[in-house]
């Protein structure tokens, strides 16, 4: 387990220095000369653009400008100033971050929640109305694209007034017990976890389908039923738990879907995560912001990936020894 | 663009053997048999004949559409979408539809009211603004309208009182275009990148397919956000198209270049491969001749299933503001207007038709891919072999 644990990290830090290279490079193919338009802002002071440039070396060739942006990253956290905000990116992005890792958790919950029992429901029935019902609604769904889906449900509670549309909290916030606040937050976490939780829900639901058609079909199945388990029990009990295992490593892809939904979801529901401060960040030339939330958001990935892995092994201990 | 692995589609006819005796695979082309095996899937066939009526419609945008598409209208903003009428109010049944003039009754939250005691007919082949057909045929004739000074207004009017579904039609010139514009570039660097290094092998081969790796490390969007950082925000409109288009490119030559890489390197190993080697055949020609062909048919499915991320792309970029910018329409910017949550309520005409239009476009192009994968798989091809 350690070395491949090990392996999987070693395997990550090419990746992650790929990013890196990558947002620098975007850094600097960012048209004009960034800090000259920045000092043509009288809100900006001439210190903090000297420190900006003493930080970053941004008067030095580019490869100890690389090796100081890596430095101020491994060493401080430090991803350079946000302009438009007038703080470290860093103290920025955290806030997001946490809001985004909220939305997309909320998310999976209706992702998984939904997969796995649709999905084993459609396998036990096989060619039943209802299988080919969720089939077909699954192949439909995978037509409407999140920036539709969540207009629509925008639409639906403006109209219906049955849900908050948008923002993170109520105006009463700061009045609620803490309970009244947990139900507040859920309320408007509702729609966006909704909209995001449902683009990866018809493929994970048919692999769930799959897997555990697969698995009724192996020998130990049959043997529960042979010893006359009912067959409640025999898919409740013997075979669901390990149709399950499959998806386990599909958790670190749909981590990649569910941060990128999440962008577009924040952005129709005004969640104040990671993609509306890159978006606002974006208009408003913030560059060091975009990137650094670029970089932010990869990094997530990546760890979602390896804890994917992580689990996977736990759950199947046969993936260790390959 | 979208990261949504696609499930296997509902099959509406429940699979049968194609082809009853290998005896009659000899009699056909591979061409007739793909034509055979893409007929018996309704849906492909139902998809392919959607996406034809979809793109015949922009290639005749300007000439369907009664208006031009920045043709603003000051007295009728938020004009709801107007009724068809057969039979008027005095019973009297019209072979050609009229709508009734509208006028604005409520200022204030944009209410209109049908004038009931007059109707307008829609004519046939009428004059209005002047355009140039295919970008050269110059004319006048729309295909339908109402005499001036009325208007009509079959999908209701935008903030500015633009035509909706003239710019539904010539927004469909943009969003439907950037798709296959960006796959032909992925398509080309792909081929050319997967063939090469896939032959070849190397450290350069690591190299170059390390990037599909990096490029799926950042979640999609963020990505494509970071390479939008690179223009400048406000663009003119053929730029903004020159930028999606190579974004789009960008991202998505890695995936293609991925799987054309895998099968290069799995045919290279061919026998056939190995005699055109020993007949002295250069390597190029070997690439080009022998094994690029042979992925061709994986290639044209992979095309087809992405296409719909790509226009995604671009109707997702307009949608956030760093697309196509007025007075231009796309999908995506029309999309933009409803975000406002009172337009979103009072006006959901601003939502629908463009929103349908992008459903109706992905769902075919799914359907069409689906069946085009049926179709090209090999091992039907091969005589039933698979069932």
């Amino acid at each position: 387990m350690p070395t491949f644990l090990l392996r999987r990290l070693l395997q990550a830090i090419p990746l992650l220095f790929g990013v890196t290279a990558l947002t620098f490079l975007l850094l600097q193919l960012a048209p004009g000369d960034f800090l000259n338009t920045m000092s043509e802002n009288p809100q900006i002071s001439a210190g903090t653009l000297d420190a900006m440039r003493h930080r970053f070396g941004l008067d030095r060739p580019w490869y100890l400008q690389y090796a100081l942006y890596l430095k101020n990253l491994l060493l401080h956290l430090d991803f350079g100033e946000s302009f438009s905000r007038h703080q470290p990116v860093f103290a920025v992005l955290r806030e997001g971050l946490g809001n985004t890792l909220l939305l997309a958790s909320a998310a999976a919950v209706v992702t998984w929640g939904l997969a796995i029992p649709l999905g084993a429901w459609a396998a036990v029935r096989q060619h039943s109305w209802v299988d080919r019902g969720l089939s077909l609604l699954a192949f439909l769904w995978l037509s409407i694209p999140e920036v539709l889906s969540g207009l629509l449900l925008l639409f639906l509670a403006a109209r219906t007034h049955l849900l908050p549309v948008g923002g993170m909290r109520s105006l009463d916030w700061e009045g609620l017990d803490t309970a009244g606040k947990a139900i507040d937050l859920l309320r408007h976490l509702a729609l966006p976890a909704l909209v995001v939780g449902l683009i990866p829900l018809a493929s994970r639901m048919r692999q769930m389908r799959g897997n555990l058609l697969d698995v009724l079909r192996l020998d130990y199945v049959t043997t529960a039923r042979a010893k006359g388990l009912d067959e409640r029990t025999v898919v409740f009990k013997h075979a669901l738990r390990n149709a399950i295992n499959p998806l386990i490593t599909l958790f670190g892809y749909t981590l990649g879907a569910l941060l990128s939904g999440s962008f577009v979801a924040e952005i129709i529901f005004s969640w104040p995560g990671l993609g509306r401060i890159t978006l606002d960040a974006l208009l408003t030339q913030d560059q060091y912001l975009v990137l650094g939330s670029v970089l932010m958001a990869s990094v997530v990935l990546v760890l979602g990936n390896l804890c994917a892995d992580v689990l996977l092994a736990i759950a199947d201990p046969r993936i260790v020894h390959d | 663009m979208t990261e949504r692995p696609r499930p296997a589609p509902p099959s509406v006819t429940p699979p049968e053997p194609l082809l009853e005796d290998g005896a009659e695979t000899s009699t056909r082309s591979p061409w007739q048999l793909f034509l055979l095996h893409f007929r018996r899937s309704h849906v492909a066939v139902l998809g392919a004949y959607l996406l034809a009526a979809l793109y015949l419609m922009a290639v005749f945008a300007p000439f369907i559409a009664p208006y031009p598409q920045e043709q603003i209208d000051r007295q009728r903003f938020y004009h709801p979408p107007q009724r068809l009428h057969w039979v008027d109010p005095a019973g009297t049944f019209h072979p050609l539809p009229f709508v009734h003039p509208t006028r604005m009754v409520d200022p204030a939250n944009f209410g209109y009211q049908e004038d009931r005691t007059h109707i307008q007919p829609l004519r046939w082949f009428v004059r209005g603004a002047p355009y140039r057909l295919f970008g050269v045929i110059p004319t006048r004739r729309h295909l339908f309208g109402v005499d001036p000074p009325g208007r009509v207004y079959l999908l209701g009017s935008d903030p500015s009182g633009r035509d909706v579904f003239s710019r539904l039609l010539f927004g469909s010139q943009i969003s439907l275009t950037v798709g296959l514009v960006g796959i032909a570039i992925s398509f080309t660097i792909g081929m050319l990148l997967g063939g090469i290094f896939g032959y070849f092998g190397g450290w350069v081969d690591t190299i170059i397919m390390g990037a599909p790796e990096l490029l799926l490390t950042i979640p999609a969007l963020y990505l494509f956000i970071a390479l939008r950082s690179i223009f400048p925000v406000s663009l003119p409109s053929q730029q903004v198209y020159l930028a999606i288009v190579v974004i789009l490119a960008f991202i998505g030559w890695a995936g293609l270049a991925r799987i054309i890489r895998g099968m290069v390197l799995s045919i290279r190993r061919a026998d056939y491969v190995a005699a055109a080697e020993a007949l002295g055949m250069s390597h190029l020609r070997i690439i080009a001749r022998h094994i690029l062909p042979n992925t061709l048919s994986f290639v044209i499915v992979a095309v087809t299933v992405s296409i719909p991320g790509y226009i995604l792309g671009e109707v997702v970029l307009s949608f956030l503001g760093l697309g196509v910018q007025e007075p231009a329409a796309s999908w995506g910017n029309m999309l933009n207007q409803a975000r406002n949550l009172r337009v979103l309520s009072s006006f959901p005409w601003m939502l629908f038709p463009p929103g349908i239009a992008i459903f109706v476009t992905v769902m075919a192009f799914n359907f069409l891919g689906d069946g085009l994968r049926d179709a090209l798989d090999p091992r039907k091809v091969l005589g039933g072999r698979a069932g």
